[in-house]
């Protein structure tokens, strides 16, 4: 079937942000997820975040690889371009579009089972090669569209919508981001927007790599009473670390938070990414520590969300490969061909 | 004394690792120098060190470059391969080897000519260093080749100077090694023999130069700016030559700042995906494998082609599988690329041959996968890719701008009223497609497989992705009118001979070589998949049609029978595969057996 477009009249009373937009006009197409599905919410943080960033919503490069998570890239931001690639490989798709034009806000959305099986190997790889993204797995603990096997980020004995439990240890993509070099590093709940929101708009304007595991229950095969991923699960078993929020260089955009427990780690482009601490002890710039945290919460059953590291002098994979400013895309012919005269120089050496 | 001059099989058995490279490839060039068109053969196993290696040179200034079967002069340097290399040798062909430990009497032919040399003898006198003594065998014998063959010295000691240019403390030696092996050779030997070089300038303005480098030169002419790769022989050349020349050219003066982008990637699947994420976002992109990354690669292929996303490719082929004989040629992989992935999916191919035609279908290639959105792959192959041969110097026109196919801009946008990424507006099947960001309001879409409208909405209804298929049909359609045309030579003979990519080297000379035995053919080099109209009515004008492959199943000729619906009774096949370069002996061999078996007549000229 096909969607009719949404009327675009502005609402009167939804805000407009410095571009004189409002968040309306960071949405995408009417979602085919289930009602209730976390993804859902992750796509509306997403549209949120962008939103009260004032980023231009054509300015973007959006990619997926396969699954229930990785459509949704068409359901915010239907300004800019999504490419829905193969699974498991959105990893390589978004190192090619980001070397294409490194000017696009690029946000890549994978699953669980895109991410930490099939595409294992592309999700470490582009953690190394530091690609300036936002990284974000909708982490379900199961395979969505397939209906409900289990991924491999499922805890060992969860147990599957018909009872079965999980043979394997599972494996936790931000202890393997910590470790492989990301420049940032984060872990939320999608039905937690006060803490997701932030940090995708952190994670939107950190200069290098930015990886979200985003615990995203999936309602139709995994959020049953044996579930390690389930909303009530998720709820009783998570301990905070802190909430981040971006506070744009002009304007704060929440000021919802407690005095006494912040931190401000300043952002290269001249913001401010504000930490609440709910462990006055944590720092964020600590990644062994980070990854010793995230472990011992693991051992005690507790998901730890929050920022848990970032690298605010991160370098991007143009500054490794040393590119010009100008897109590649955008380099004129005189910039790209050597001419005629130079081959005959070279035509020269092979005599 | 039957002195020939600039004819002749030269080749060398070494030691994989001892250093022998360097000097068998200044051999060569010495004689490229001299004016005398040559082909260098490198004939290497999957090893690093200790294994045997060959280096062929084929010596004919009539430009017959093609590989030639029997060696006139045998260097033989690896006492493990004697009995191979000496069985190789022609009739009155010559043996040289180190005679500083006797040849085995069981491996004594009457029939040759033994030049014996004691090299490590005089090496042990002359250095005292153990590396020295050991890298020096190689140009001693290169010294004692120059009077052997009669090579024009100087241009040589020439090389060699050039070679280590700045670093004086190498040239000496080797300069001294050289005329250790001439001296000896003049002195002791019988120089020269009846193989001889002579100068001349049958090689004009020619170059000498492998197909890799001239591809990843084409590749940065064409305006690559991205380009994404995993490590296999026989194409890593070509990465590392874009690389090499992009580092050099690409660089901006002022900041420093490369104008290029070179990802290792951790796979194929990678490296394509990589390939295909920059394209899809604007800027030229390509990935060079061989048949092994071209299966890793085929999910992406099909998706690049039901995306319409360009993605250029290059499979520089060798024999299968993985872990088969990868430091071998073939064109194995027609089949394979043409038709990667699931679902109805075909590739545009393009078959080089020469290594000038390298350099202008990978420019070539670039343009035509951003006109027609759509992968194309360049079919190169070991022998064409890693081997220098004599080739036509490269070219670029000034004038030639580059055909970035139908994307619309900002403006482009504003003209017009609803923007429909898969319409066929023009009746040629290409739609016109938009760059990520380029337009606030209009033009965006969003790529998927084929469960898409006109419009790019989402929709899985029949009709609609029946007719995204037909669309790619007519699109297809339009592929044919626009790769490189086939090159034909029609005499309206009864019989034709089909062929591409690296068998066109030894063609010539194999058409000679009927002719002499009353066979005449008309030719035609495909240079283009899919087939354009010339290469049907070549095929419906002549009564049989010899289809050259350097496979075991005929692949080319599967592919003509398959895409034009043809009689598969008038396509004989003529296939070779063991993995060295057809020669223009085995060419001529299977069309005469074909002849005497179906006793078709024979005519030969009368006269002159
Ligand atoms: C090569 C390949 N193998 C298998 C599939 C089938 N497949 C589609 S989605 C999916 C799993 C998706 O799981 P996940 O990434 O966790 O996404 P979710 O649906 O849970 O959001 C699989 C196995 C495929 N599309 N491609
Ligand atoms: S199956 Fe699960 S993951 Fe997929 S849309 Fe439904 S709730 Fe979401
Ligand atoms: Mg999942």
């Amino acid at each position: 079937m096909t969607f009719v477009a949404k009327p675009r009249t502005r609402h009167p009373l939804l805000p407009l942000n410095e571009l004189d937009l409002t968040r309306r006009d960071y949405e995408g197409a009417v979602s085919t997820l289930c009602a209730g599905c976390g993804h859902d919410s992750v796509s509306a943080a997403i549209v949120q975040a962008c939103a009260e960033l004032s980023l231009p919503p054509h300015r973007f490069a959006k990619l997926s690889g396969i699954g229930c998570s990785s459509k949704t890239p068409s359901y915010f931001l239907d300004k800019s371009h999504g490419f829905n690639s193969v699974h498991g490989r959105m990893p390589s798709v978004a190192t090619g579009a980001n070397l294409a034009n490194r000017a696009l806000y690029c946000i890549g959305v994978s699953g669980d089972g895109d991410s930490a099986s099939i595409g294992l190997g592309q999700f470490a790889h582009i953690v190394r090669r530091r690609i300036n993204m936002l990284y974000i797995v909708d982490n379900n603990g199961t395979y969505g569209l397939t209906k409900g096997q289990f991924s491999a980020t499922n805890d060992r004995g969860s147990t599957s919508k018909r009872g079965v439990p999980n043979l394997y240890e599972p494996i936790d993509l931000a202890s393997m981001a910590l470790q492989i070099g990301a420049s940032f590093v984060g872990r939320s709940f999608s039905g937690d927007k006060r803490q997701l929101v932030p940090l995708i708009k952190a994670g939107l304007m950190h200069p290098g790599m930015a990886f979200l595991d985003v615990i995203s229950p999936c309602v139709a095969f995994n959020n049953h009473n044996g579930s390690t991923k389930s909303f009530q699960y998720v709820r009783e078993h998570s301990a905070k670390l802190m909430e981040a929020d971006y506070i744009a260089p002009s304007a704060e955009i929440t000021a919802d938070y407690e005095a006494g427990a912040a931190e401000d780690v300043n952002m290269p482009d001249g913001s401010t990414l504000r930490l609440r601490k709910v462990e006055a002890s944590y720092d964020v710039h600590d990644r062994i520590g980070a990854l010793a945290h995230v472990q011992r919460c693991q051992e005690q059953g507790e998901v730890l969300t929050g920022l848990l590291y970032v690298d605010p002098d991160a370098a991007d994979c143009h500054d490794v490969l040393g590119t010009v400013e100008t897109p590649l895309n955008a380099l004129a012919e005189a910039d790209l061909c050597p001419g005629s005269r130079e081959l005959d120089r070279l035509n020269e050496s092979f005599r | 004394m039957n002195v020939t001059y600039n004819d002749f099989v030269i080749r060398f058995a070494n030691v994989n690792g001892s250093g022998s490279a360097s000097a068998n490839g200044m051999f060569a060039k010495a004689l490229f120098r001299m004016g005398v068109p040559v082909a260098a053969r490198n004939i290497f196993p999957s090893n690093i060190q200790g294994l045997p290696t060959w280096f062929e040179v084929r010596v004919n200034e009539q430009g017959y470059l093609g590989r030639r079967e029997g060696v006139d002069v045998m260097v033989a340097m690896n006492a493990e391969t004697y009995a191979e290399d000496i069985a190789a040798l022609k009739p009155g062909g010559y043996l040289f080897h180190d005679n500083s430990k006797p040849l085995p009497a069981s491996l004594k032919r009457s029939d040759i000519r033994e030049i014996g040399m004691p090299i490590a003898t005089l090496l042990l006198t002359e250095f005292t260093d153990l590396k020295q003594r050991s890298l020096f065998k190689n140009i001693v014998y290169l010294g004692a080749l120059s009077a052997l063959l009669n090579i024009e010295f100087d241009v040589i000691t020439g090389m060699v100077a050039k070679q280590y240019k700045g670093k004086d403390d190498l040239i000496q030696p080797n300069i001294h090694a050289l005329e250790l092996g001439r001296r000896y050779a003049l002195d002791y030997l019988d120089s020269p023999i009846e193989h001889q070089v002579r100068r001349t300038d049958a090689n004009g303005d020619r170059i000498l130069i492998d197909g890799n480098t001239a591809a990843g030169l084409g590749a940065l002419y064409g305006g690559a700016t991205v380009c994404a790769w995993y490590p296999i022989t026989p194409s890593t050349s070509m990465a590392e030559a874009f690389e090499r020349y992009a580092n050099g050219l690409r660089v901006d003066r002022k900041t420093e700042r490369r104008k290029f982008a070179v990802i290792q990637a951790e796979d194929e699947l990678s490296a394509i995906g990589i390939v295909i994420g920059a394209a899809w976002n604007g800027a030229r992109a390509f990935t060079a494998t061989s048949g092994p990354g071209v299966s890793l690669m085929s999910e992406f292929l099909g998706l690049a082609y039901f995306a319409e996303i360009p993605a250029v490719l290059f499979d520089i082929q060798r024999a299968g599988p993985s872990t088969g004989m990868p430091t071998r040629t073939q064109q194995s992989d027609l089949l394979g690329a043409a038709y990667a992935s699931h679902g109805d999916t075909r590739h545009v191919l393009l078959f080089p041959s020469t290594p000038k035609e390298c350099f202008d279908f990978a420019a070539e290639a670039l343009d035509l996968a951003d006109r027609l959105q759509t992968p194309v792959i360049v079919m190169s192959d070991l022998d064409l890719g890693m081997n220098d041969s004599v080739s036509e110097p490269l070219a670029w026109d000034d004038a030639r701008r580059y055909d970035r196919g139908k994307v619309l801009d900002a403006a482009a946008l504003d003209g017009i009223e609803r923007f429909g990424r898969y319409l066929d507006v023009d009746g040629d099947g290409i739609g016109y497609r938009t760059l990520p960001g380029t337009h606030p309001s209009k033009g965006a879409f969003f790529t998927r497989g084929t469960s898409r409208d006109e419009f790019a909405a989402y929709t899985e209804n029949p009709d609609a992705y029946q007719r995204n298929m037909e669309r790619l049909q007519r699109k297809w359609a339009t592929a044919a009118t626009l790769v490189p045309e086939a090159e034909i030579q029609s005499d309206g003979r009864k019989a034709g001979i089909l062929y591409y990519g690296t068998s066109a080297a030894p063609m010539q000379e194999a058409l000679d070589l009927l002719r002499e035995d009353g066979v005449r053919l008309d030719r035609i080099r495909v240079r283009g998949f899919p087939f354009g109209a010339e290469v049907y009515e070549f095929i419906d004008r002549h009564a049989m049609v010899f289809v050259v492959d350097q496979n075991r199943d005929g692949q080319m000729r599967t592919l003509l029978v398959n895409e034009g619906d043809l009689n598969p009774a008038k396509l004989i096949s003529l296939r070779y595969y063991a993995g060295l370069s057809i020669s223009a002996d085995e060419i001529h061999r299977q069309v005469l057996d074909h002849y005497k078996a179906q006793k078709l007549p024979r005519l030969k000229e009368v006269g002159a």
